[in-house]
C-alpha cells in the first residue's frame, strides 16, 4: 500500500518536470486510443503531430513571435484531458451568453459539449458538433472536402490543435440558406482542474449565397489557469456573407491563442470583429485567403487593456485574384503596464490587379508604462493596386479633454468619453444591435465609467 | 460675480496676460476686443481653467471665491461656461448624448439625481428651437463634419442647455455668416437675465451690433488698455487697433 502511494507520488513529480511539448507528445498516444484511428482525419492528425514535434512551440527568436513569449505558459503543468462530468447551471453562466437575443448555442464546459446549455439544429442547416461531424458518415463528404484545407500545415500551434482534433463547433449552411438567428459558440472552463489546456477545433462552411453570424467567447469561471489553443476554419463560398464576432474578455489567468483561417470565394463578404478586453495573454492569428473576384474582407478590432495584459494581433490578408478589397481597422487603448502588438500583413499577388487594401492601426497609450508595437507588412507584387496603411501611437488630446471638462464632465469620464469616441467607428459595423449594446457596456466597464447612454 | 485682479498668466516661459483687471456684475455684458495675439483667448481659457496656462500673479474670484485651484469641471459646475473658438469633434457621441452626459455629470457633482428623460427631452427641444437647430442635427456626432456656423450655433445651444451664470463667448462670430450671426446673437439675448452675465470676446465689432455690450474693453499685449461703452467698439471698427497700440506705448 505504502509502495503504491509512493509510486503515484513519483509519477506526479515526473509529469510536473516534463515540459509542455514533451507532455503533449507523450499524451498523443493516449489520445489516439480515444478516437477513430481509421478515419481519414486521423492521417491528418498524425501528420500534424509530427509537424509539431519537429517545430515545437514558437519562440521569440522567430520574427512573428518577437513580442509574445509563450515560455511562461510552457512551464505550467496543464491537464490535457479534463474530466467528463462537469455541469453548470444556466443561471451561473447566463451573463456570458448574449441573452438579450435569441441564438443557437454551442456550449462547451472544459472542452466537453454541454447539451444542456446548448441549442443546436439540423433544420435546413447544421449547427452542431465537430465530434458528430467526425463520427457520422453523412458528414464525411464535407469533412473530406474542407477539414484542414485552409488551416496552415506549417504553423506549429495550428498543427498541435489539428493533432488533437476531437471537439468544437461544426456549422454547415447549405446554398441559399441563412439560419434564423446568430450562433453563439461559448467555451466555459470551470477551474475544476488546477490548470487546463483546451484545443477546440471549429469548422464552418457557408455555401453559395448563404449567410451566417457567429459570436464566439471563451470564458473561465475561476482563477485557475487556462490556456486555449483554438483553430477555426471558415469557408465562404460565392456570394456568401459571414460575420464573426470574437468577444475576448476573460479572466487574468486565462490565455488564448486563436488561429482563424478564412477561405473566401467570388463576391463573398466576410467580417471578423475582435474585441480584446481581457485575459492574460492573447494571440490572434487571423488569416484571410481571397480566392476569387469582387470580394470584401473586413477585419476590425478594439483592444482595451490594463494591468499586465498582453494582446498580439497578427493579421494576414492574401489577395490572390483581381478586383478585391480588404479593410482593416484596429484600435487599441493601453493602460497600466499592458502591452499590445499589431502586425498586419497584406500580400497582393502579381495577378491580383485592382486590389484595394486598406489597413489602419491606431493606439492610445494612457499610461507611461504601457507599450505597443505596431508593424504593417505589405508585400505587393501587382502594379495597379490601391493599398494604404497607417499606424499611430498617441495620447489623449488635451484640447479635447479640456473641452469636455469645461462642460462639467469629470476628468475620468471625459477621458473615457474620448476613448469611446476613439474606438467608436469599429463598433459601427457590428450588425447585431444587442451585441453592440453588450460591447458598449463591456467597454464602459473596462474603462471603469458609467456614461448613462449607449453609443 | 467675476472679479479679476492683476492677473498674470502664461505658458512655460511665455507671459501672455500681464496684469488684467476686470469686474463683471450680474446682468452685464462685457465685450473684450483686441488685435490678434493680444491675449483675448488666453483670458477666456484661464477663466475656464485650462491647465496648460499657469497663473503666476493675481487672482480670479468667482462669486467671491478664488477659483485658481478649481478644475475645469468644477468651474463648470459653479456656473462658468466657455463657448469655444474651435470646438472639438467627438465622433460617435451625438449632440443629445453629449448634453445628457454634461448635464447629468454636473447634477451628480451637486448631489442631484439624473434629470428625468422626459424633462431632458423637453429642455433639448426648447433650446434647439431657440437656436433654430433641426432635430436631425441633434443625433449627429458632436461637431463632426459640422460647418463653422453649425459648430458655433451648437456651442450656444450647449450654453443654453447648461444655463451658466457666466457665459464666455470666445470669437463666436468668426466663421459665421450673417444669418447664423443673427441666430446666435438672438439666442444669447434671449438667455440674458438679471442673474447672469456674458463676456463676449471678439475681433470685430459686427457681433456687437446684435449683442449690445454694457462695457467694451480693449486688450493689448496682455493688458486692458482702454475701457468704455459700446461707442468704443464703433470707434475701433472705424479706426482699427493701431491707435490703441500707439496710445499704449505712450
Amino acid at each position: 500500500m505504502a509502495e503504491t502511494q509512493k509510486g503515484i507520488a513519483t509519477e506526479r513529480i515526473a509529469t510536473q518536470t516534463m515540459d509542455l511539448k514533451e507532455k503533449l507528445l507523450a499524451s498523443f498516444m493516449a489520445f489516439e486510443n480515444q478516437v477513430d484511428m481509421d478515419h481519414p482525419v486521423h492521417d491528418i492528425r498524425s501528420e500534424a503531430i509530427r509537424n509539431f514535434e519537429s517545430r515545437g512551440f514558437p519562440h521569440r527568436k522567430m520574427e512573428a513571435w518577437k513580442y509574445t513569449s509563450l515560455a511562461p505558459l510552457q512551464k505550467v503543468d496543464f491537464s490535457l484531458f479534463p474530466k467528463e462530468d462537469n455541469t453548470l447551471d444556466y443561471r451561473e453562466v447566463k451573463q456570458y451568453f448574449l441573452h438579450e437575443v435569441d441564438t443557437y448555442k454551442i456550449v462547451f464546459i472544459d472542452g466537453i459539449y454541454s447539451s444542456y446549455l446548448s441549442e443546436t439544429t439540423h433544420d435546413g442547416v447544421d449547427i452542431c458538433l465537430m465530434s458528430s461531424a467526425l463520427n457520422k458518415p453523412m458528414y464525411r463528404p464535407i469533412i473530406d472536402v474542407y477539414f484542414n484545407k485552409v488551416a496552415s500545415r506549417e504553423e506549429s500551434l495550428t498543427s498541435l490543435n489539428t493533432a488533437f482534433t476531437r471537439e468544437g463547433a461544426y456549422i454547415y449552411i447549405p446554398k441559399n440558406k441563412a439560419p434564423r438567428k446568430p450562433v453563439e459558440i461559448l467555451h466555459l472552463s470551470t477551474g475544476n482542474e488546477a490548470s487546463l489546456l483546451l484545443q477546440p477545433r471549429n469548422l464552418i462552411v457557408v455555401e453559395e449565397n448563404a449567410e451566417l453570424q457567429v459570436i464566439e467567447r471563451h470564458q473561465s469561471l475561476t482563477s485557475n489557469e487556462v490556456l486555449t489553443n483554438s483553430v477555426t476554419e471558415i469557408f465562404a463560398a460565392k456570394d456568401a456573407i459571414v460575420d464573426y464576432y470574437k468577444v475576448q474578455t476573460d479572466r487574468p489567468t486565462a490565455s488564448l491563442i486563436d488561429n482563424t483561417y478564412i477561405d473566401q470565394k467570388t463576391n463573398s463578404q466576410v467580417s471578423v470583429h475582435t474585441f480584446a478586453f481581457g485575459g492574460k495573454l492573447t494571440r490572434n492569428n487571423l488569416n484571410f485567403y481571397q480566392d476569387g473576384n469582387h470580394m470584401n474582407s473586413i477585419l476590425k478590432g478594439v483592444t482595451i487593456l490594463a494591468d499586465k495584459q498582453h494582446v498580439d494581433h497578427h493579421t494576414l490578408v492574401h489577395h490572390q485574384q483581381p478586383d478585391c478589397e480588404s479593410h482593416q481597422d484596429y484600435k487599441g487603448i493601453f493602460g497600466d503596464q499592458s502591452t499590445g502588438v499589431f502586425n498586419g500583413k497584406i500580400i497582393v499577388d502579381k495577378i491580383a490587379q485592382k486590389t484595394n487594401a486598406f489597413q489602419q492601426n491606431n493606439n492610445l497609450l494612457i499610461s507611461d508604462k504601457a507599450s505597443v508595437n505596431t508593424k504593417p507588412q505589405l508585400e505587393i507584387f501587382a502594379d495597379d493596386v490601391k493599398c494604404s496603411h497607417g499606424c499611430t501611437i498617441g495620447q489623449l488630446d488635451q484640447d479635447a479633454l479640456f473641452y469636455l471638462r469645461s462642460r462639467g464632465i469629470a476628468k475620468k469620464e471625459a477621458e473615457a468619453l474620448l476613448m469611446y469616441a476613439f474606438a467608436n467607428n469599429v463598433l459601427e459595423s457590428v450588425r447585431i444591435p444587442e451585441l453592440k449594446g453588450r460591447i458598449n457596456r463591456l467597454i464602459a466597464e473596462k474603462l471603469g465609467v458609467h456614461l448613462g447612454f449607449d453609443l | 460675480m467675476l472679479k479679476i485682479k492683476n492677473l498674470h498668466a502664461g505658458v512655460e516661459n511665455k507671459k501672455i496676460l500681464k496684469g488684467i483687471n476686470l469686474e463683471v456684475n450680474p446682468g452685464e455684458i462685457h465685450a473684450i476686443m483686441g488685435p490678434n495675439g493680444s491675449g483675448k483667448s488666453t483670458l477666456a481659457s484661464v477663466i475656464a481653467g485650462k491647465e496648460e496656462f499657469t497663473v503666476s500673479r493675481g487672482k480670479i474670484l468667482f462669486e467671491g471665491e478664488d477659483i485658481d485651484e478649481m478644475s475645469p469641471e468644477e468651474r463648470a459646475h459653479n456656473g462658468i461656461f466657455l463657448s469655444f473658438q474651435y470646438p472639438v469633434e467627438i465622433p460617435g457621441v451625438s449632440v443629445t448624448n453629449f448634453m445628457k452626459t454634461a448635464i447629468n455629470e454636473s447634477r451628480k457633482a451637486k448631489g442631484q439625481p439624473d434629470m428625468p428623460a422626459n424633462q431632458m427631452l423637453k429642455l433639448i427641444r426648447e433650446k434647439a428651437e431657440l437656436l433654430e437647430i433641426d432635430r436631425k442635427f441633434l443625433s449627429r456626432s458632436l461637431n463632426e463634419g459640422f460647418s463653422g456656423g453649425e459648430k458655433k450655433r451648437n456651442e450656444i445651444f450647449q450654453m443654453a442647455m447648461m444655463q451658466p451664470k457666466l457665459g464666455i463667448l470666445d470669437e463666436t462670430d468668426s466663421g459665421l455668416d450673417i444669418d447664423a450671426l443673427r441666430i446666435v446673437a438672438n439666442g444669447v439675448n434671449r438667455l440674458r437675465s438679471e442673474d447672469n452675465a456674458f463676456v463676449v470676446i471678439t475681433h470685430y465689432q459686427r457681433l456687437l451690433d446684435h449683442i449690445i455690450p454694457d462695457f467694451v474693453h480693449v486688450i493689448h499685449d496682455g493688458k486692458i488698455v482702454k475701457s468704455g461703452d459700446k461707442e468704443l467698439a464703433l470707434e475701433l471698427e472705424e479706426k482699427g487697433y493701431d491707435w490703441i497700440k500707439q496710445e499704449a506705448v505712450l
